[in-house]
């Protein structure tokens, strides 16, 4: 059928490939990660930085995984051989792992290619050759990777009761001494010192901490592959009601101990926390916009701006910038003062409404990825007349909006970021309601119907424009709220904050989390805004870890981390059917 | 006679939109005539910023046309693309820089830019073909954004790989002093290199066009783009054009970056992110997917990017008007794909797509 031969003509052609051309492949892949990692400086910056004090640094880690992984792999992509062949080929990939890092010392050694490469200092040199001299070294380096590549290989090999709780163990002591520095700060108490003391000094993780968090991740790790399935099975037997308590309750437990946890572990946390809340805000909105109508929107910062702005605008007192405004004019010529926040905060909420509702006139028409662009470009008009001197007399220009008094309610002054946290998680939890509310609502099922489809929706009676223009004015709702929340925290808005750049983490994190799905905002926000954040320490290598986990995830998981269960259930379709055509057309080759 | 019914017919949305038009127009004509009423240009300055914006035309749209390319076939952004033309451009200096400081650009002039022009063609072509099979190759047949995402992603790591490996410093291209001297045409006086530069875009594009309309794998390229499976039925290997497709993407971004390069005398590595929004605006605004779009877009947008601040802003009176050179452009580009949503030169992808 002509179906199914152009199905077949997209499919990537198999080329049958020997198991060596394999494996060197995967251990030129190790290779390639070994001079990437080296030449683009991460090693300079994560060689000063301990795994475990004074024995391996997070570099040295980064290296060993490297090589342990090309073992793996080779050993994963020739599961057809035998165990001892598996073996050779994993030593192999390891192999020409390791050779990586011995031509960048033989490089290093020989040449001076700094002019270029500006992380190729003698310092990484003395790095990678241990301070022996470079032939021993990269000997020592070749070496090393046949021997860890082979035990990548014989990880592979050995039965998930060991390898699962080995593996586990080992990621767990990686990622406490990752976080070691946060771990630290977060439990400043005084019962808590000894502990403390114990696993961690200020450098990193001691070494009997690693070997105890180790023991404790392997034992767990294996009481659960050995025991979780009957777990499992015992949780899956009983009834629907006691079931749905155990989960209640579990989140429950969970939710209390997040609420705690900023109060315990201190300001930087909330701050952090809030950072992720307001993200979150501002995911639900756009959410509201992609994620149900449909509609990709590039310049959501502009309502984020917006909300940031308006608040400015009513609450600074009688600055001789803001007043000059006319509705700031009015109302103080009206009630004789300027605005409280939270008084303002609904004023900032409309001005978001009506932004979104002004924003999306314009565009209704436009579609698809010509949206993308066109809102792309409404969003920089709105950024290149806040930070011009043309509207400096209304916006401040460059230089921005100052003294933005703190949020007061009922003589209580929100003026910590753990009280701002607070703010924030009481606004995204109630923003959370409503987006939820919405999407179950009439409107919200407009939405879904024009996103599929706008022509059938609206021969179905819908209402394109009003539609459309609810869903940008909501949305803009979400940001406007995260904005005069982003106002109050800073006490202070400049136009330099509202970059492009936002919006483009906004996307991301949407889909990052599983474009349509509440849950999937709050994940995404978490792993794209949060992470990032915990770890400042790395400086602007963030961005490129930013970028590297963008595309693994998309890569691994293209519907987000926590898609909605209706494209879940249209991917399970999907996959269906196409497997059905794979097999007829299996058939089809045969006869 | 005025239609009725069509009066009665429209919808605040409506009113709007033509509102804003005649708003637009208004203040277009109004600032045209107020700059010059005013006179405070003269008409050298005149010619100049038309130079200089046919300059960043051209190298607009050398970017914009690896944008329009790769929509065209792959129905994709490609949103790395403006990072691929700083990959190019980077690179190149340091052929350019050894090169300036013995001396040899100023004797060999045309060896010195051929080598530096190949040089920074090739890590452009071999950047674009590296994030097509990384990013855009697993999501062939999604329908999703996660291609878009992935894009974005493979942007961050070609700008911060290129922060860590040649540092965050901005590092300066060499004088050449044939590049620097005046031309005098018809009584004006022009800087050689921006002659230079949109002679040379004219002709890259002029290949280009011959590569796409003449040859075999240009009219398998205008096939693919046209429909993929019928092209595939009959016989062309989609693969290759696509790889084709990247290929003269990233030598076209080549050109471009090396263009900018000695135009701006400097190069980092976030050089590549706004010239890239611009171009693929350029793209937007010609009809994406469109060749000569593309080329008409970036010399439309250079254009009215530099001669707007002047002729519509500062007549009617506002100040700094060189501050607002963005706003002209996206509002430009807003209004475009508000009127006329499939670009000046028009394409049927913008139902089709949607």
């Amino acid at each position: 059928m002509a179906f199914d031969v152009i199905a077949s003509t997209f499919q990537q052609k198999a080329i049958a490939k020997t198991p060596w051309r394999k494996t060197v492949e995967v251990g030129l892949i190790g290779f390639g990660l070994m001079i990437y990692f080296n030449i683009v400086g991460l090693t300079g910056q994560f060689m000063e930085r301990w795994i475990i004090e004074s024995m391996a640094t997070l570099a040295h880690t980064i290296f060993l995984g490297i090589a342990i992984g090309a073992g793996a792999l080779a050993a994963h992509r020739n599961e057809t051989l035998s165990p001892g062949a598996r073996l050779v080929h994993a030593a192999l990939a390891g192999l020409i792992a390791g050779a990586g890092l011995a031509i960048l010392v033989e490089v290093l050694n020989n040449f001076n290619v700094r002019f270029m490469f500006v992380a190729m200092s003698p310092k990484l040199l003395a790095f990678l050759s241990f301070g022996v001299n470079a032939e021993l070294a990269s000997l020592a380096l070749l070496a090393g990777g046949v021997v860890l590549g082979a035990f990548g290989g014989m990880l592979y090999s050995v039965p998930g009761i060991v390898r699962k709780p080995l593996v586990v163990g080992l990621a767990s002591v990686w990622f406490v001494g990752l976080f070691a520095e946060l771990i630290l700060l977060a439990s400043q108490f005084e019962v808590m010192e000894d502990i403390r003391n114990f696993f961690f000094t200020w450098e990193g993780q001691r070494l009997e901490g690693a070997i105890v968090v180790f023991c404790v991740a392997v034992g767990l790790s294996a009481f659960w592959t050995a025991r979780g399935e009957s777990i499992m099975t015992n949780y899956r037997g009983k009834g629907a009601r006691q079931q749905k308590g155990i989960r209640y309750s579990l989140w429950l437990l969970a939710g209390v101990l997040f609420i705690l946890f900023p109060m315990a572990a201190g300001s930087f946390f909330g701050q952090v926390l809030m950072l992720v809340g307001l993200y979150a805000l501002m995911g639900m909105g756009l959410n509201i916009e992609i994620g149900l109508a449909g509609l990709l929107d590039m310049g959501f910062v502009a309502f984020f701006a917006t909300g940031a702005y308006t608040i400015a605008l009513f609450t600074v007192p009688e600055s001789d910038v803001a007043c000059v405004t006319p509705p700031c004019d009015y109302l103080i010529k009206i009630i004789d003062r300027p605005l409280t926040w939270f008084e303002a905060l609904p004023l900032a909420m409309l001005a978001s409404l009506v932004m979104g509702v002004l924003f999306g006139i314009p565009v209704l028409k436009v579609r698809g990825d010509y949206l993308a662009v066109a809102t792309l470009g409404l969003g920089e008009i709105i950024r290149v007349v806040a930070v011009s001197d043309m509207a400096a007399p209304m916006l401040g220009g460059s230089q921005g909006l100052l003294s933005i008094p703190r949020p007061v309610l009922f003589d209580f002054e929100f003026s910590d970021p753990i009280h701002l946290f607070y703010l924030t998680l009481v606004s995204t939890i109630v923003a959370a309601y409503f987006a939820w509310a919405l999407e179950n609502s009439r409107l919200g099922r407009a939405w879904m119907a024009i996103r599929e489809d706008e022509d059938v929706g609206q021969a179905l009676g819908v209402n394109l424009v009003d539609v459309k223009l609810l869903a940008y004015g909501l949305g803009a709702v979400f940001a406007g709220l995260a904005g005069a929340i982003f106002a109050a925290m800073l006490a202070s808005i400049y136009p330099h904050s509202f970059q492009l750049l936002i919006s483009i983490n906004i996307l991301a994190l949407i889909i990052v989390g599983g474009i349509g799905s509440l849950p999937g905002v709050i994940v995404g926000s978490a792993m794209l805004i949060g992470t990032p954040e915990l770890l400042r320490e790395f400086g602007e290598f963030r961005f490129l870890a930013y970028g590297i986990v963008l595309v693994i995830m998309m890569r691994v998981l293209p519907l987000g981390l926590w898609p909605s269960s209706v494209r879940k259930r249209e991917l399970q379709t999907l996959e269906e059917a196409e497997r059905l055509l794979k097999d007829r057309g299996a058939e089809g080759q045969k006869a | 006679m005025i239609d009725i019914e069509r009066i009665k017919h429209l919808t605040y949305v409506d009113v709007t939109l033509w509102l804003m038009r005649a708003v637009v127009v208004l203040l277009v004509l109004a600032g045209t005539l107020g700059t010059i009423m005013k006179g405070r240009y003269l008409i050298e300055q005149w010619v100049d910023m038309l130079v200089f914006g046919l300059t960043m035309g051209g190298i607009y749209a050398l970017v914009a046309l690896g944008y329009t390319m790769v929509y065209g076939i792959l129905r994709l952004i490609n949103f790395a693309h403006g990072d691929i033309f700083m990959t190019g451009a980077y690179t190149a200096y340091f052929v350019a820089g050894p090169l300036g400081k013995a001396g040899f650009l100023e004797e060999h002039l045309l060896v010195g830019m051929v080598l530096i022009t190949v040089t920074a063609m090739a890590v452009c072509t071999a950047f674009a073909l590296l994030v097509e099979r990384l990013c855009y190759r697993p999501f062939r047949h999604v329908r999703t954004l996660a291609p878009l995402i992935c894009a974005i992603g493979a942007s961050f790591v070609l700008q911060h790989s290129f922060r860590g490996m040649y540092g965050s410093t901005v590092r300066a291209y060499p004088d050449v002093t044939l590049f620097e001297s005046q031309v005098d045409i018809l009584g004006f006086n022009f800087l050689f290199i921006q002659l230079l530069v949109i002679a040379a875009a004219m002709v890259s594009m002029y290949a280009l066009y011959l590569i796409v309309h003449k040859t075999k794998m240009g009219t398998a390229m205008r096939a693919v783009s046209e429909d993929r499976d019928a092209s595939a039925l009959m016989g062309i290997d989609v693969n290759k054009v696509i790889i084709f497709t990247f290929i003269l993407g990233g030598s076209m971004a080549g050109i471009g970056g090396v263009m900018y390069a000695f135009v701006f005398k400097q190069v980092y590595f976030f050089m590549g992110f706004f010239p890239g929004i611009k171009a693929f605006s350029a793209a937007v605004l010609g009809g994406i997917g469109n060749v000569p779009g593309a080329m008409l877009g970036g010399f439309f947008l250079g254009v009215v990017e530099s001669v707007g601040p002047a002729l519509f802003l500062d007549g009617l009176g506002i100040v700094a008007p060189y501050q607002l050179r963005d706003l002209i452009a996206f509002t430009m580009l807003v209004m475009v794909l508000i009127f006329r949503p499939q670009g000046i030169l028009g394409e049927r992808l913008a139902r089709a797509r949607a």
